[in-house]
């Protein structure tokens, strides 16, 4: 099988390009998506390429084109909605949760809404405190909708056309750190499922489970672990709604010790729910007390050295993985 | 007034069970008599006390099962009693229930859990908890491995007891099963702690050999000796001259010890083997090192261990030269740090002077915890060994 080298903003641009091509239905819009080639130049060369009726560039009124884009679902057509940032993604809550979410609910199943809406999430670009957070924790509070988080190029690549498929609304968070990531990706990379968690690497005495731009640190942290002789197990959320619980207690069983590692604020946080789920489904497998490593409960600072101490890394998740060890 | 405890025979023991007294209330014990006779995994141990005095209460009946340090008698006088460990200070139970609750505090890890004191609940994981309850295993008597030393799924699974330990001890000697099981537990953590690292080296045994027949020529038969004397004697001389391969290896740093009690392995008829120790077997002459190889293998055999045979070795010796093999990479006895194996004392060609010559060899290996010592300083060890096996007659 030929593999190209690719990154993960042509990842995301190549999953696009292919879903605009393979239904007339797609289209994106978004701020800045059009002429400018999108704040993140994920979507540089589209508008070239498909003509501005299905690049559409927007006012800055998130909430006006995310509900455009939610009537457009309605209406039959099958919109990419991109939000700038997570942050400015609050303007657009109401049309999130209080449409998207209900109104296959509030019509009895009349109406379906099946949008993609794709937005940066994270920090680590000193872009300080209202472009930075991790805030996908909270939209998977919300039932009615499924919550993505691609970290690898193969789902970066493959979960757009999945969710573009689903019936129902679908939001993709991709960190931006992630978006200069490169890697090899096969050359006939396609749609991946929106179901299970994947184990990123095999281990037998800690779990860390984790998503999103949190991954590669998790890695960096077992392939640490595994020269203190400590056998670590990464396990890759990819889908933080509906979680899979299967694949995370199936681990912990093997494991009896679980580290959770998310760019969210610790308290209510993804973290925390997954925690409680591993007490309720394998508190008696348990050879240690979960621990959560999470972003300090403050606003994202800009300068680089407080926004690295803000943010989990590689030591604090080696440390809590050796406390679960009682090392 | 002192305490005469359950002794810990072993890294891998938890609990013991007394078979029988061998002294009454009011009697006088010295330093070095055998006063008890206790059943463990390894079988039926002789157990030594090491006060001078008179028992003066005997705290267990015959029968009973308790975890190791648990005190069995009560010993008056004798100058070097130790201190009766002081009982839990009531005060401070008082002082821990006055105090305020801790002010709430963001955690980064879990913080651990305190030790437990006599009479607080065991830490243990609920894994462990489980396992326990399944396995019939007393949580009190095992010694936690987690975090804040908690019990584990591991440390249940590792000092599993079977139910059976509970009932009456049925005799004394060795029982092959529960053997075993130590031999698995011992081997197993040997492999999961101790990062081996191993070293092999030829030696000539031409000198050893004619100094061995000649001295064997004016010994009457019980007298004899054999190679493996020297081979011990050559070990244990090396053993203290490279002390970083001479100790115990606890609590995450190396404990040299002054003294070489070398383990010799003694493998048992119809399977396992106990690796006792020689005393001080770098200050024996060899004709009392023989006769010293000879009375452990004839005890071992018949299952009559004493318990400073099993926890004082500083380092195994290991020879399987009798059971015709050239060499061995031996397993390190936790807590010990090094493993020196004899294998085969085999003809074989060397090259002496530019000719080809038959000379008797044997390969010798070592077999190292690389957390207490390097293979620098290994190979200096197997090189010392090398050189005092050159001069026979001065060991």
């Amino acid at each position: 099988m030929t593999e190209i080298t690719t990154t993960y903003r042509e990842a995301v641009r190549g999953a696009i390009r292919e879903a605009m091509q393979k239904d007339e239905r797609v289209f994106l819009m978004g701020e800045d998506v059009g002429r400018y080639g999108g704040c993140y130049a994920v979507s540089m060369g589209l508008l070239e390429e498909f003509g501005e009726d299905r690049i559409r560039d927007t006012p800055l009124s998130e909430s006006a084109f995310t509900g455009a884009g939610i009537g457009a679902a309605m209406g039959g057509m099958r919109p990419i909605v991109e939000v700038m940032t997570v942050n400015f993604s609050l303007l657009a809550l109401d049309q999130i949760m209080n449409t998207a979410a209900t109104f296959r609910h509030m019509s009895g199943g009349q109406f379906n809404v099946p949008v993609v809406i794709r937005m940066a999430t994270g920090a680590g670009k000193q872009l300080a405190a209202q472009h930075s957070h991790s805030l996908e924790g909270w939209f998977a509070h919300i039932p009615g909708i499924r919550v993505v988080a691609p970290a690898t190029l193969e789902d970066a690549r493959g979960m757009l056309w999945t969710a573009l498929e689903d019936p129902d609304p679908v939001l993709i968070f991709e960190n931006a750190l992630l978006y200069n990531r490169q890697g090899t990706l096969a050359a006939d990379a396609g749609p991946v499922d929106l179901d299970r968690a994947a184990v990123r690497r095999e281990g037998d005495q800690v779990t860390l489970v984790t998503y999103g731009g949190s991954l590669f640190k998790a890695l960096d942290a077992a392939e640490a672990l595994a020269g203190d002789g400590i056998s670590a197990e990464v396990i890759d959320l990819r889908t933080l709604r509906p979680l899979d619980d299967a694949t995370i207690i199936a681990s912990v069983r093997k494991t009896r010790r679980a580290v959770i590692v998310d760019e969210g604020w610790r308290s209510g946080s993804l973290a925390a729910e997954i925690s409680a789920r591993i007490m309720e489904q394998a508190f008696w497998e348990l050879d240690a007390p979960v621990c959560r490593v999470c972003s300090a409960e403050v606003p994202i600072p800009y300068p680089k050295h407080l926004e690295d101490a803000a943010i989990p890394q590689v030591p604090g998740i080696v440390q809590a993985a050796r406390a679960t060890l009682g090392k | 007034m002192a305490l005469f405890k359950m002794p810990s025979l072993g890294a891998d023991m938890e609990a013991g069970t007394l078979v029988e007294w061998l002294v009454g209330e009011g009697e006088t014990v010295r330093r070095g008599d055998i006063i008890a006779v206790v059943e463990t995994q390894k079988g039926a141990i002789e157990i030594e006390v090491f006060k001078n005095g008179t028992v003066s209460q005997l705290l267990l009946q015959p029968g009973e099962t308790v975890p190791v340090g648990t005190p069995m008698a009560e010993i008056d006088g004798g100058a070097a009693g130790e201190p009766a460990p002081a009982a839990p200070a009531p005060e401070r139970a008082a002082r821990l229930s006055a105090k305020p609750a801790e002010p709430e505090r963001p955690v980064a890890t879990a913080p651990p859990p305190p030790r437990a004191k006599a009479g607080e609940r065991v830490p243990a994981s609920p894994a462990a908890r489980r396992l326990a309850a399944e396995k019939g295993v007393n949580l009190a008597a095992l010694k936690g491995s987690g975090p804040g030393g908690a019990i584990v799924s591991a440390d249940v699974l590792a000092a599993e007891q079977p139910a059976k330990l509970g009932a009456a001890p049925s005799r004394r000697g060795l029982d092959m099963d529960e053997m075993r099981k130590a031999i698995a537990a011992a081997m197993a953590r040997s492999k999961r702690e101790i990062p081996h690292y191993y070293l092999q080296h030829s030696i000539d045994l031409e000198a050893a050999t004619t100094w061995l027949a000649e001295a064997n020529a004016e010994r009457t038969p019980p007298e004899r000796l054999l190679m493996a004397a020297l081979f011990v004697k050559a070990t244990a001389l090396a053993l203290k001259q490279y002390p970083e391969f001479n100790g115990h290896f606890v609590d995450g740093r190396m404990e040299r010890s002054e003294s070489v009690h070398l383990g010799v392995a003694v493998a048992i008829r119809g399977g396992g083997l106990i690796a006792p120790a020689i005393h001080d077997a770098d200050t024996l002459d060899v004709g009392s090192l023989m006769a010293a190889l000879k009375d452990v293998t004839a005890r071992m055999r018949a299952g009559r261990v004493r318990s400073s045979e099993l926890t004082d070795p500083t380092a195994t010796f290991s020879s399987l030269g009798d059971r015709g093999v050239e060499g061995l990479w031996g397993v390190i006895y936790p807590p010990q740090v090094a493993l020196v194996g004899f294998g085969k004392v085999l003809s074989r060609p060397a090259v002496i002077n530019d000719q080809v010559v038959p000379r008797p060899q044997v390969q010798v290996s070592l077999s190292g915890d690389h957390r207490a010592n390097d293979g620098h300083r290994g190979a200096l060890l197997l090189n010392a060994i090398d050189k005092l096996l050159q001069s026979p007659e001065a060991l």
